[in-house]
């Protein structure tokens, strides 16, 4: 507040305004490297590993959706299994006739997103925890529906066809490259759409719902799109899921531990960052890996930790970070800058910007 | 003559959702509590239950006398601790925290006592037992004798809330728990008294299911608060006795269901549900009664 009233004080030119703290050219370069890294990793690593960051990228994937619902649409969904369940089995249909499993997964992203339409019809009636709920009834529906079809399996589900012609070191390079691109693909769509108009939107209704409603924000209009964009995005991950475990039972994938998962893992990285559940995830896995061979005992502890965090440090691990660094990866807000101080530029992107901004005659 | 038995069977197991949903709605109607764990304590309810007489070997209905005070207790303490906590950080992380509890509670049932699905055994001819009416409907003592609780239960809550001095007090404070506090009501300790009512009824039905039924660590989510949602939507919201309506009508509709093909059981019910969501989102009974 302090700050907007100082500023306007001053002549409108020597305010500067920009998404970042820092300077934005390091991180957007660091993400790059990251992804590159991690594209090269079946080089170099086991089978074995990169099975299990697929796993990962299937809950970053889930809990990224997750956050966007209930960290800045206000919607808590513990349906979300419906999408992960759809996914896994379009890529099941479209690999029975014939279409390769990898080719099925653009198609099951759509399939997902215009499903997410007609359910976000009927539940969309109820307000937060009879949404909840609903959404809950709607994914068991839709598994009760699915089961009644003998030719995808039934109630016991089938092995994936159409995977027999890889070798199982190139199928788990593939399974892992798809995995990367449907998470890169996620998060960068997240991002964009965070920064653009209906991230001001949803940032507003994540603040203060009331409010945004009455400065005019179309709420409703964007919780429609969050929940479109999140069926997509778990449909997606329900897509790598169905070709990482080579079959679809449909207990597995529309199990509500899936939501218990995105949840966890959203909950304890950072409700309404982008960071978070990055961050979620990676403790996510740490304690799944360790705690393995104790079976349910690491969600136990999941559960017990997102209860604490919900309580006492609702904006979870990242906040943390944040308060103490004001660091963020992913800038969507704006930050300005009183007249007299510089933001942050590297000097060959200064010298390049300086070039563009070359006085006019 | 089938479908007769069908539709009386479905009107009969209703009582069994309606007290399944009566706690959901009071949680609901008086602190704006959608509690997701609510499946979840009925079965920690009825496991209790099952530890209490293989402990004791005491008769199977004393087991009602010793667990329902135990949850009600649990329920009291809960409500002041944990969720009256997260109620006061906002709907969002009261459904975290209930999630998180329901998620917590059923792997510990799942970690403790395996996924086994148990029974609570009665071994009394009056609960096993059936009579027949005509040569096909055969009804169950135990069926009948839920029904019967559960009306008695609907109407005590009933006469509780309208009458007595302690439902006029959680009345005021569902309507407005600030002038309530104001007129020197304590609204945490009357909602923790709504929480241990609604936790009575959730163990009553959790041991009438697992003496109807079979228990198992998943009951809690995949069953029993799923359809005592449905009973709510169904009924209409915040009604009470929409409850036993919403109950009836998803029983009914599950028999039916059933009756066609045994796989379509729960299907049907959630149809049912969906097709009220659709057609009627305010419920059967549209009039808001009690609480």
């Amino acid at each position: 507040m302090s700050l907007v009233a100082e500023t306007t004080a001053r002549p409108a030119e020597t305010v500067r305004v920009t998404r970042s703290r820092r300077n934005v050219a390091w991180t957007g370069a660091g993400a790059l490297i990251v992804v590159v890294v991690m594209a090269l990793l079946p080089y170099i690593v086991y089978s074995g590993t990169t099975s299990i960051i697929v796993q990962g990228f299937i809950v970053l994937t889930l809990a990224s959706m997750w956050n966007l619902l209930a960290g800045y649409a206000g919607l808590v969904s513990v349906g979300q299994q419906a999408f992960v369940g759809l996914g896994a089995y379009l890529v099941l249909i479209l690999a029975i006739h014939g279409t390769s499993p990898f080719a099925a997964l653009p198609v099951a992203a759509i399939g997902c997103g215009v499903a997410a339409l007609p359910m976000w019809w009927l539940v969309s009636r109820l307000r937060s925890g009879y949404f909840a709920i609903a959404t809950w009834v709607l994914a068991a529906t839709i598994m009760l529906i699915i089961e009644k079809f003998s030719s995808v399996g039934g109630g016991t589900g089938m092995p994936l066809p159409g995977l027999s012609g890889f070798s199982s070191v190139l199928l788990t390079a593939y399974t892992y490259w798809a995995g990367l691109a449907v998470t890169t693909v996620a998060l960068a769509a997240i991002y964009l759409m965070l920064r653009g108009r209906p991230g001001l939107v949803l940032t507003a209704i994540r603040d203060d719902e009331v409010a945004a409603r009455s400065s005019g924000a179309r709420v409703g209009l964007a919780r429609l799109l969050v929940f479109v964009v999140a069926g997509a995005g778990c449909g997606t991950a329900g897509a790598v899921l169905a070709i990482s475990q080579l079959q679809v039972n449909p207990g597995a994938v529309f199990s509500v531990q899936w939501t218990a998962e995105m949840a966890f893992a959203t909950i304890i990285g950072g409700l309404g960052t982008i960071e978070g559940p990055i961050l979620g995830t990676a403790v996510y896995m740490i304690l799944q890996q360790t705690l393995a061979s104790y079976n349910a005992w690491y969600l136990i502890i999941l559960g017990l930790v997102a209860i604490a965090i919900a309580l006492w440090s609702r904006r979870g691990l990242w906040g943390l970070i944040d308060e103490h660094l004001h660091l963020r990866l992913f800038p969507v807000g704006y930050w300005l800058w009183p007249g007299g101080e510089k933001p942050p530029q590297s000097r060959l992107l200064s010298r390049l910007l300086s070039r563009l901004r070359r006085p006019r005659p | 003559m089938a479908w007769v038995n069908a539709i009386i069977q479905g009107v009969l197991t209703g009582g069994l959702y309606a007290l399944f949903a009566c706690g959901l709605s009071l949680m609901f109607g008086v602190m704006k509590v959608v509690n997701l764990a609510h499946g979840d304590l009925a079965v920690v309810a009825g496991y209790l239950a099952i530890g209490v007489i293989t402990v004791t070997h005491i008769p199977v209905l004393w087991s009602f006398i010793i667990v329902v005070p135990v949850m009600a207790v649990l329920g009291y303490v809960l409500q002041r601790t944990l969720i009256q906590g997260a109620l006061d950080r906002g709907v969002l992380t009261t459904l975290i925290v209930t999630f998180g509890l329901s998620i917590v509670i059923e792997n510990g049932l799942l970690q403790f006592f395996t996924a086994n699905s148990r029974a609570i055994g009665t071994g009394l001819p009056l609960v096993s037992g059936s009579f027949k009416v005509g040569s096909q409907i055969q009804i169950g003592y135990l069926l009948v004798i839920i029904f019967a609780v559960a009306v008695v239960v609907l109407l005590g809550l009933q006469y509780f809330l309208s009458a007595s001095k302690y439902g006029r007090l959680i009345r005021a404070v569902a309507d407005d728990k600030e002038a309530a506090q104001l007129a020197g009501a304590d609204y945490r300790h009357v909602f923790g008294i709504a929480a241990a009512i609604a936790f009575a009824t959730v163990a009553l039905a959790g041991i009438f299911y697992g003496m109807y039924s079979q228990l198992s660590p998943t009951t809690g989510t995949d069953t029993i608060l799923l359809f005592a949602f449905a009973a709510v939507v169904i009924g209409g919201l915040g009604s009470l006795w929409g409850t036993l309506l919403g109950g009836v009508v998803l029983g009914v509709a599950q028999q039916i269901g059933a009756q066609i093909n045994i796989s379509n059981e729960v299907l049907a019910g959630y149809i049912v549900f969906l097709a009220v969501l659709v057609l009627r989102p305010q419920g059967l009974t549209s009039r808001r009664t009690q609480s």
